[in-house]
C-alpha cells in the first residue's frame, strides 16, 4: 500500500495529538528589552545589545507581557503560579542571537488549564491545556542561492528585528477520542486561540503574519479491539509538523499526517518520532531534523533574571478584565444579528464572523455584511487559495461599499465591480467608484436617450406594453443597462419606458 | 557520587560546539567529576526543607514598563558582525537543519 485517505486511516487507527501555539504579544517593545515591537520595519533597526545579545547586556521582563500572558493563561482555565521563573534552553541557530532562548522550563506562569471549543455543528470539546510559558521569538534568517530554502543554499541573511519579541508557548496536553474529528477539531482549537488573542487585545492574532503559529504532534495507535479499553494501549510514535501557519493548513497537517503514518504502520515499517516542515504549497511534511539526536536544550535558571511573583490581587484584577469566550460571543452575536443556524455555521466555518463583526460595526446591516463576506469575497478568496481574512479588503471598505448600494449611488452589480478594484489596489470604494466612473445613472435625460434610442430599434416593444404585456419592457431595460454598462437605475428605465408606451407603471 | 565519563563530555563538548582532542577529553573528565563531586557535598548537606534555589538573592518582579527605547542604528548593530548584506548579518550555510 502506498497511500491512503484520512478517512481511511481514521477507520484503522486511533489518533491521538497535541497542539503547540506560539502567540506573539503586540506590546510596544520587545520582552527583555526597550526595542520596538514592530512587523515590517528596515533590518536591524529595532536592535540593542541585549537583544544581539552582545556580552554584558541585561535583560528586563516587560510587565505589560506578563500581564498579557497571565490574561491568556486565565482565559485558557489556568492556574497562575505564584512564583515563576525564566530558563535558558541552549541551542545553536543564526537567528538564535544569544545562542540560548530564554523561555521558561520547569515553572511556567500559566499552568493546568482546559478551554472549551466549539465545533462548526455545535458540538463542544474540551481541550486540556498543559502550560502556557512566556518565550522570546527567535530572529529572521533568509537563505540566499539555491532554490532559495536552506538546503543548497550559499549563504544566509539574519535579521534580529524579531529577536527578543515576546511570545506565549501554549502547549496541550494530548488529545484522544476525536477519531475522524481530529482535523476538525485541531482547527477549532487554534482558531478559538487566535479569536481569545483577539478579544484579548494582545495580539494581532495574523497566522499569514506569523504572529499566531501552530506546531501539530500527531501519532497513531492500534484501535482496541472488544474487550480492550483504548486508554490502555500506549501511543505511537509521533512527529511533529512545524511551521503550520494557516487555520486551512492545520487541518491539512493533521489529514497529511495521519494518512502518511497509517501507511506506514499498515506497511509493517516504523514511524520515526521526529520534527517534519510543511509546506503549504503542496500541502505535504518533509523531515527535519531527527528529535533523538539533536534535542538536548541543556535548560538551567536564567541568572539574569529574578522570579515573576505575581500578587493574587493582581491576578483577579485582571481576570476581571477578561472578555467574552469566543462560543459566548458567537451565541450573543447569532442573537443579535437573527441568523439562522446554518448562516451562523458557515460564518464560523469560512472563519468570517470577526469580520463580518468588524463590518457590522463599521455601519452595515448583519445580513448585508454576511452577504459579502460569505459571497463575492469567499469566492475570490477560493479562487486565490487564501484566507478569508488575508484578502486586501477591510471591514471598513465593505460597509463604504455597501453604504453606496444603500445610498443607491451604485447598485449590486456595479458594487462588485468596484469591490474587484478595490482587491486591485485601485483604493476605496469610493476611489473606486469615481476613478472607474461607475456610478448608477439616474439622470433622466441621459436615461430618456438611452431608452429613446432601444425603442428606435425595437419600437413593436411600446404596442406589446400597450396590449397589456407589460413584461415586454424588460428587452429595453436590457437594451439599456448594456448600453450603459450595467450604470442604469432599472427601476427608473421601466418607468420611462412606461410613460413613452403613455401607461402608469 | 557523580560519575562523569569520557563520552558525557565528548557529548558536552559536541552540543557546546567546542573541539577537544583526545587528551583534553582524558583531562577534563577528571577536572568536572571534581566538580560535580563538590557540588553533590551541597545537596548532602541540604535537607528535604531546603528548596533548591535559583535565585540567591530573595528579590522578584522587576519589571520594564511598556515604553520603547532608542534601539542601535543598523551600521551600528551591524559593526561588529565578521559579514553583512543588504542590513543584515551574513552567516555562513547552514547544514543540516531547516529553518
Amino acid at each position: 500500500m502506498t497511500t491512503m485517505t484520512y478517512e481511511q486511516a481514521m477507520e484503522e487507527f486511533d489518533p491521538v495529538f497535541g497542539i503547540e501555539v506560539h502567540v506573539e504579544l503586540n506590546t510596544k517593545t520587545k520582552m527583555f528589552c526597550g526595542c520596538a515591537n514592530e512587523f515590517g520595519a528596515e533590518p536591524n533597526t529595532q536592535v540593542c545589545p541585549v537583544c544581539l545579545g552582545l556580552p554584558g547586556a541585561m535583560p528586563v521582563t516587560n510587565e505589560k507581557a506578563v500581564e498579557s500572558a497571565i490574561r491568556l493563561g486565565l482565559s485558557l482555565g489556568c492556574s497562575i503560579r505564584e512564583s515563576s521563573r525564566f530558563a535558558r534552553k541552549n541551542y545553536f541557530y543564526p537567528d538564535l542571537s544569544k545562542d540560548y532562548q530564554i523561555s521558561q522550563y520547569d515553572e511556567p506562569t500559566c499552568y493546568e488549564g482546559a478551554l472549551d471549543v466549539v465545533l462548526d455543528d455545535g458540538t463542544v470539546v474540551t481541550v486540556g491545556i498543559e502550560r502556557a510559558h512566556i518565550e522570546e521569538d527567535a530572529g529572521k534568517n533568509t537563505h540566499v542561492g539555491g532554490s532559495g530554502g536552506i538546503q543548497g543554499a550559499d549563504y544566509s541573511l539574519v535579521d534580529y528585528n524579531r529577536g527578543g519579541v515576546p511570545l506565549v508557548e501554549i502547549v496541550t496536553k494530548p488529545i484522544t477520542g476525536m477519531g475522524d474529528r481530529t482535523a476538525e477539531v485541531a482547527r477549532a482549537y487554534v482558531a478559538t486561540i487566535r479569536d481569545i488573542v483577539r478579544a484579548l487585545g494582545i495580539s494581532d492574532g495574523r497566522m499569514e503574519q506569523g504572529s499566531v503559529r501552530a506546531d501539530v504532534n500527531l501519532s497513531l495507535r492500534p484501535k482496541a479491539v472488544a474487550g480492550e479499553s483504548q486508554d490502555d494501549i500506549p501511543f505511537g510514535k509521533r512527529s511533529e509538523t512545524k511551521n503550520v501557519n494557516s487555520l486551512r493548513a492545520v487541518e491539512r497537517a493533521v489529514r497529511y499526517e495521519a494518512a502518511r503514518q497509517a501507511v506506514l504502520l499498515l506497511n509493517g515499517e516504523p514511524v520515526i518520532q521526529e520534527t517534519r516542515h510543511w509546506h503549504e504549497d503542496t500541502s505535504s511534511t518533509t523531515p527535519g531534523r531527527s528529535k533523538e539526536e539533536a534535542e538536548d536544550y541543556r535548560y538551567f535558571p536564567e541568572p539574569d533574571l529574578l522570579p515573576v511573583e505575581p500578587s493574587r490581587e493582581w491576578v483577579e484584577e485582571l481576570r476581571a478584565t477578561l472578555p467574552e469566550h469566543p462560543a459566548k460571543m458567537r451565541a450573543r452575536l447569532r442573537e443579535e444579528w437573527g441568523f439562522s443556524d446554518l448562516e451562523m455555521r458557515d460564518a464560523v466555518a469560512a472563519d468570517a464572523l470577526v469580520l463580518i463583526a468588524d463590518t457590522v460595526a463599521a455601519g452595515a446591516a448583519p445580513q448585508a455584511a454576511r452577504k459579502w463576506w460569505m459571497g463575492e469575497l469567499s469566492r475570490v478568496a477560493n479562487d486565490r487559495e487564501v484566507e478569508l481574512g488575508s484578502l486586501p479588503v477591510t471591514p471598513a471598505a465593505v460597509a463604504e461599499l455597501q453604504g453606496l448600494v444603500d445610498s443607491g449611488r451604485i447598485n449590486d452589480k456595479l458594487a462588485r465591480q468596484v469591490l474587484e478594484g478595490v482587491l486591485a489596489g485601485e483604493g476605496s470604494p469610493a476611489e473606486v467608484v469615481a476613478a472607474r466612473g461607475l456610478e448608477v445613472v439616474s439622470d433622466d435625460s441621459a436615461l430618456e436617450a438611452a431608452v429613446d434610442e432601444a425603442l428606435a430599434s425595437q419600437p413593436e416593444v411600446l404596442d406589446k406594453i400597450r396590449d397589456g404585456k407589460v413584461q415586454a419592457a424588460g428587452a429595453i431595460v436590457g437594451a439599456v443597462m448594456k448600453a450603459t454598462k450595467g450604470q442604469a437605475d432599472a427601476g427608473r428605465v421601466r418607468e420611462i419606458i412606461l410613460q413613452r408606451a403613455g401607461v402608469e407603471g | 557520587m557523580s560519575t562523569l565519563d569520557r563520552s558525557d563530555v565528548a557529548r558536552l563538548a559536541a552540543l557546546a560546539r567546542i573541539d577537544m582532542t583526545d587528551a583534553d577529553l582524558d583531562r577534563l573528565s577528571g577536572q568536572l567529576d571534581v566538580i560535580l563531586d563538590a557540588v553533590a557535598k551541597v545537596a548532602e548537606v541540604a535537607g528535604e526543607d531546603v528548596p533548591a534555589t535559583s535565585h540567591p538573592i530573595p528579590m522578584a518582579n522587576v519589571h520594564r514598563e511598556d515604553v520603547v527605547r532608542p534601539s542601535l542604528a543598523q551600521e551600528a548593530a551591524l559593526s561588529g558582525a565578521p559579514d553583512a548584506q543588504d542590513g543584515r548579518f551574513r552567516v555562513p550555510q547552514i547544514l543540516g537543519e531547516e529553518a
